[in-house]
């Protein structure tokens, strides 16, 4: 921590060793603030927004995959009792930003009308407006599109495939590390495997939707969104209008997973009609409507080959994904990078190739890249540590990083040998038997052990947040943040609570608003470290200053205390040689004449920190599988993880976001896929009855083990993100223990039920 | 949603009434019409509710044993019946494993009946499909197909019928009892659904304006001690069968007197397996016996699609059903009812459940 922050640091707690060093809130368990909102149903989500006045948009959404809308019925439309009216490519009013055009740094093109040709089923192709949800949808049955067709490209015979300019949003394409050629001519034992995934889509419980209402040239939006200030600045440019003008209200979202931070179209036409009526207009996706418009996790193949000596030792370590992306954009799952950070190979070649499919873009997807890219490696490291002869965990041991594979780079701090250990303990992991098919249970059924290692890198966005010390003592601290259903409310302002030597019940915390300072993305599993880093500094800006105001007042006790030093502690400043000297907020801020005194941070990576050292957080998961040998019916009986990230600041929250990520795992190892009709291109399981996530049933017993780890380096506040974590090692710890109950080695996910007959 | 009249008749009378005009559906729950009004499958002129029509809510015991019960009886206060879950066990099972807790709270007894099919094809209005469009074609034939049926299909449709509750129902002969322009009259089940021919796939033999208004059980105590149904499907709960199987059988001591058995999820009528119940009959209850029985069942299987595996699968979801059923009834019906797994409340099934 820098010197000027720690002559105020926030003072131990009266509790166990580990959290003194974090005050009295961080390292709490708390219960969610906003808990009592959702459970009694008066938390505000978008669409609970019923400005006067408001009609109801639909999006008529094509039925074709491939081609372009010959004809529409519009007068039917339009007929239909309630009806207002039809935005067509025919009669959109321009757009101020060209929506072919991508809008960095996450914008992609967007299907706004802008033309009539038809790239993905489900694309919108027209929007019809009325004073009824009931008239809107009808209004859009009437239209009856007619298409001229052309074959729906939508598998890898088809796909065309393009060598990529880049991964995910601005990765390379491939990397490479040492002599490839070198390690595999070096190699006693050779793996080789072919990986599928398949499309998966976010499914967040809410789904899109946006309530906008003009005041002129201002905007204001209830809609769900991860990245406040970034999609304000996109909305502005696409109606032309100061970045100031356009308010985002997102208090709650039901659930993102990287949807709900770019920008998509049926909510820019939504916003649009609302301009060109005059009158506020709701848009909400149905569930169907979201299979094609606002992302999903690209369909990857996989080719992964190992090379090891004949101490099990990795020689060379080839991943080479191919990424499905849509017709019109880039955006690829950068699955291969998942092979860069984890084992110690001398040489790595990851790569990349396109295939571009006639579906809507792919986007980022709770762990893009690291959970597709992970499911397979995870399975790979597994068959090879079976090709050696080896226990997957002594395997993995073996081939343990010390340091970033082929940068050299330092860890900021890496516990993953503690997340093994803790882990494998917990889960009896010692008591496996090397080969498969050696274990049943009291019933007769097959049961197996596997196990995955689980990695995500650690972004950092710019951040910003305002923290206001109040005369009565209490504060306000302000940031746009996105509580996506995590815990942001809770967590971060846990965050403030400790900068600000307060209680967390004396912080009043605003967020989920674009007028408040820019919190950045919740995205990449950074929005604590992001906008807990900004809050952290602001609090400090504020006592700082009442620092300033105690210490040069000669009637304060702290008077003269300024060399020394002051702590912030339950609303006073002691003075750090002697404790007996103190005085509450209130107090200072009475005498000195003023109502209240205002911190503020803009907050960032030293870009040194990255440059010089590999930031990740880590774990181990451990699974175990039970089979029915004549049924192949498999069920998850336990799952252990032992996670590392940093430091924790509500264990309660991130062991949340362990398990959310977890049960994901398990549902992308056996439940998850969206099937499309081969021949037209159509999703033809586009509800949540088909497209299968686990219940509560399929979930056995959970455990997450929150790993002690230090960090000093990956941000002043020591902290690394949690929420995507949790699904990596997850996929790649239940397929190896399917493999450990029956001997098949299922490489496509899901694993189903005819694998295993 | 297109617009429709929306009427509440009084009388059974008044019901059958307007539901003879043509466009006319009967709203009882609506757990599937109201989804398939949704999504523009079903678009009618005229919504007739019938889920306060009077005397239909009731479970009755008759002097004979036998148990009539209202169509508008929800699936759970069936299930949940102590009466009626102690005679019919295993339709208890199967009601409780279908759907949700939510919709099992809702759903009628008449409405399940009838309940439309799952396929993806029938689902999705842009997709030819006989069973909605009569004439159209059926693209399930040549499409994602896995979950098709596998018993009883023709080119015309390869749909399945998704009940649980229908399976035992099947097994057990129950009667329905339907008031039609012409009066009341009854049917049993296996004649109630229609398997598709060489020229369509009509659902049902009901005649416009039909209203099943109750299903009447005959006493069956014989079967009651040995009486399972057990369903896979691709996640715990909430969730289709992939295949299912009711055994239900009548043992004087370890040979089986008589056996009524059924399987769900393979055809677009639940399957009533007599060939297999034919060759149970005065066997020993042994595994080899259960595989000839599964066998029989199974004689004339085929695959409509990539769905071969669903074969292989109804065949031991059948054997699965004996072996269990054998075992003799639960005295609770298992935390996770049809489930293969199991219970963690019970014992240990012991015997030759599982062979690897």
């Amino acid at each position: 921590m820098s010197p000027e922050i720690s002559s105020h640091q926030a003072a131990p707690s009266e509790t166990k060793a580990a959290a003194n060093r974090y005050g009295s809130n961080a390292g709490q368990p708390l219960t969610r603030r906003d808990g009592l909102l959702k459970v009694t149903g008066r938390a505000t989500y978008a669409a609970d927004n019923h400005p006067e006045g408001l009609v109801f948009a639909v999006t008529a959404v094509s039925r074709i995959a491939r081609g372009r809308v010959r004809a529409m019925n519009i007068d039917a439309a339009k007929a239909h009792p309630g009806v207002i009216d039809v935005l067509t490519p025919a009669n959109r009013p321009p757009l101020s930003h060209d929506p072919d055009e991508k809008m960095p740094p996450f914008g992609f093109r967007v299907e706004v009308l802008q033309d009539d040709g038809v790239r993905y089923a489900n694309q919108p192709i027209a929007l019809v407006i009325a004073e009824t949800l009931e008239a809107a949808t009808e209004g859009a049955v009437l239209l009856d599109p007619q298409y001229d067709v052309e074959p729906a490209r939508v598998d890898r015979a088809t796909g065309l495939r393009f060598d990529p300019p880049g991964v995910g949003v601005g990765g390379d394409p491939s990397t490479a590390y040492g002599d490839l050629d070198a390690g595999f001519s070096q190699a006693a034992v050779t793996l080789e495997g072919e990986y599928e995934t398949p499309p998966q889509y976010h499914n967040a419980m809410e789904p899109h939707a946006v309530v906008a209402e003009w005041d002129g040239d201002r905007v204001t939006l209830d809609m769900p969104n991860q990245a406040l200030a970034m999609s304000c600045a996109s909305y502005a440019a696409f109606f032309g209008i100061p970045v100031e003008n356009v308010t985002i209200r997102s208090p709650f979202l039901g659930g993102g997973f990287g949807s709900k931070a770019i920008i998509n179209g049926p909510q820019i036409l939504a916003i649009l009609a609302a301009r060109m009526l005059k009158r506020p207009v709701k848009l909400v996706l149905t569930r169907a409507q979201m299979y094609g418009p606002v992302g999903h996790r690209g369909q990857t193949w996989q080719k992964l080959r190992l090379g090891m000596d004949s101490d099990g030792q990795l020689t060379a370590l080839h991943h080479r994904s191919m990424s499905a992306t849509s017709a019109f954009e880039d955006f690829l799952e950068p699955a291969a990078n998942a092979s860069l950070p984890l084992y110690a190979s001398p040489a790595i070649l990851v790569e990349h190739e396109g295939l571009r499919l006639d579906t809507g873009t792919p986007g980022p997807m709770r762990a893009p890249g690291e959970a597709s890219g992970s499911a397979a490696l995870e399975v790979a490291i597994d068959e090879a540590a079976e090709a050696c002869g080896m226990d997957p965990l002594a395997f993995r041991l073996k081939n343990y990083a010390e340091t970033e594979p082929g940068t050299g780079k330092p860890f900021s701090s890496k516990a993953l040998r503690t997340c093994y250990a803790q882990g494998a303990a917990r889960f009896g992991w010692s008591r496996r038997p090397l080969s498969p098919g050696q274990m049943r249970d009291e019933n007769g059924l097959l049961v197996g052990w596997g196990m995955g290692t689980a990695v995500f890198h650690c972004p950092h966005f710019p951040a910003e947040a305002r923290a206001t010390l109040r005369a009565d003592g209490t504060a306000l601290v302000e940031t746009g943040a996105a509580d996506m259903g995590q815990g942001a409310w809770t967590a971060l302002a846990q965050i403030a609570a400790e900068a600000l030597g307060l209680d967390a019940d004396q912080v009043e915390f605003h967020a989920g608003l674009s007028t408040l300072p820019d919190a950045g993305v919740a995205g990449g599993s950074a929005h604590t470290a992001s906008a807990g880093l900004a809050l952290h500094q602001a609090g400090g800006d504020a006592i700082a200053r009442l620092t300033d105001l105690a210490v040069n007042d000669p009637q304060s006790p702290l008077f003269g205390a300024g060399n020394i030093g002051v702590i912030a502690r339950r609303g006073r400043l002691y003075r750090r040689d002697d404790e007996a000297r103190h005085e509450s907020y209130a107090q200072i801020l009475a005498r000195s004449g003023q109502s209240e005194i205002i911190g503020t941070a803009k907050s960032a990576r030293d870009p040194a920190v990255a440059s010089d050292h590999a930031l990740y957080s880590h774990g181990a998961v451990f699974a175990e599988v039970k089979i029915d040998p004549d049924l192949g019916q498999i069920r998850t009986t336990r799952l252990v993880g032992a996670f590392a990230a940093g430091r924790v600041i509500n264990p309660r929250l991130v062991q949340s976001q362990y398990f959310g990520g977890m049960i994901w795992g398990l549902s992308f190892a056996l439940h998850e896929e969206a099937v499309t009709d081969k021949r037209t291109g159509r999703i033809m399981n586009a509800d949540l009855a088909e497209y299968r996530v686990p219940v509560n049933a399929d979930i056995p017993p959970l455990e997450a083990i929150l790993v002690d780890e230090e960090d000093a380096i990956v941000n002043p506040i020591g902290v690394k993100g949690v929420g995507e974590i949790g699904i990596t090692g997850t996929v790649g710890a239940i397929a190896n223990a399917v493999w450990h109950a029956t001997g098949k080695r299922i490489r496509k996910f899901p694993i189903r039920i005819e694998d295993m007959l | 949603m297109n617009r429709f009249d929306f009427i509440r008749p009084t009388s059974l009378a008044d019901a059958v009434a307007a539901g003879t005009s043509p466009g006319s559906v009967y709203l009882a729950a609506g757990t599937n019409l109201i989804d398939l009004m949704k999504i523009g499958v079903t678009r009618p002129e005229r919504v007739i509710d019938i889920s306060r029509l009077p005397g239909l809510d009731r479970i009755e015991w008759l002097p004979d044993g036998s148990v009539r019960i209202g169509a508008l009886v929800r699936n759970s206060d069936l299930a949940y019946d102590k009466r009626f879950a102690a005679a019919y066990p295993a339709v208890a099972e199967a009601l409780l494993s279908g759907a949700s807790a939510q919709l099992r709270n809702a759903a009628t007894v008449g409405g399940n009946l009838l309940q439309r099919t799952r396929c993806a094809y029938f689902q999705d209005t842009a997709s030819a499909c006989n069973r909605r469009e009569p004439g159209s074609g059926c693209d399930a034939l040549q499409g994602e197909n896995r979950l098709h049926a596998v018993l009883g299909w023709t080119e015309q449709c390869i749909a399945t019928h998704p009940s649980d509750f229908c399976v035992p129902l099947a097994a057990l002969d129950a009667m329905v009892e339907i008031e039609g322009q012409d009066g009341r009259r009854e049917l049993p089940i296996g004649a109630l659904h229609r398997l598709p021919d060489a020229h369509g796939a009509t659902e049902s033999v009901l005649a416009p304006g039909d209203l099943i208004t109750g299903l009447r059980l005959s006493e069956s105590t014989a079967f009651a001690a040995h009486a399972r149904y057990v369903k896979l499907r691709e996640r715990t709960s909430y969730a289709f069968a992939i295949v299912s199987a009711v055994a239900l059988l009548s043992m004087d001591g370890d040979r089986i007197k008589a056996s009524r058995l059924a399987l769900g999820g393979v055809a677009a009528k639940p399957w009533r397996a007599s060939a297999a119940e034919a060759a149970l009959v005065g066997q020993r209850a042994t595994r080899e016996a259960f595989e000839r029985a599964a066998t029989a069942a199974l004689g004339d299987a085929r695959p409509s699609g990539d769905n071969a595996f669903k074969i292989t699968l109804a065949h031991r979801i059948l054997v699965r059903a004996l072996t269990l059923a054998h075992q003799g009834t639960p005295k609770v019906l298992p935390a996770l009812p049809a489930s293969p797994f199991p219970d963690p409340h019970s014992p240990a099934p012991k015997g030759d459940l599982h062979v690897a």
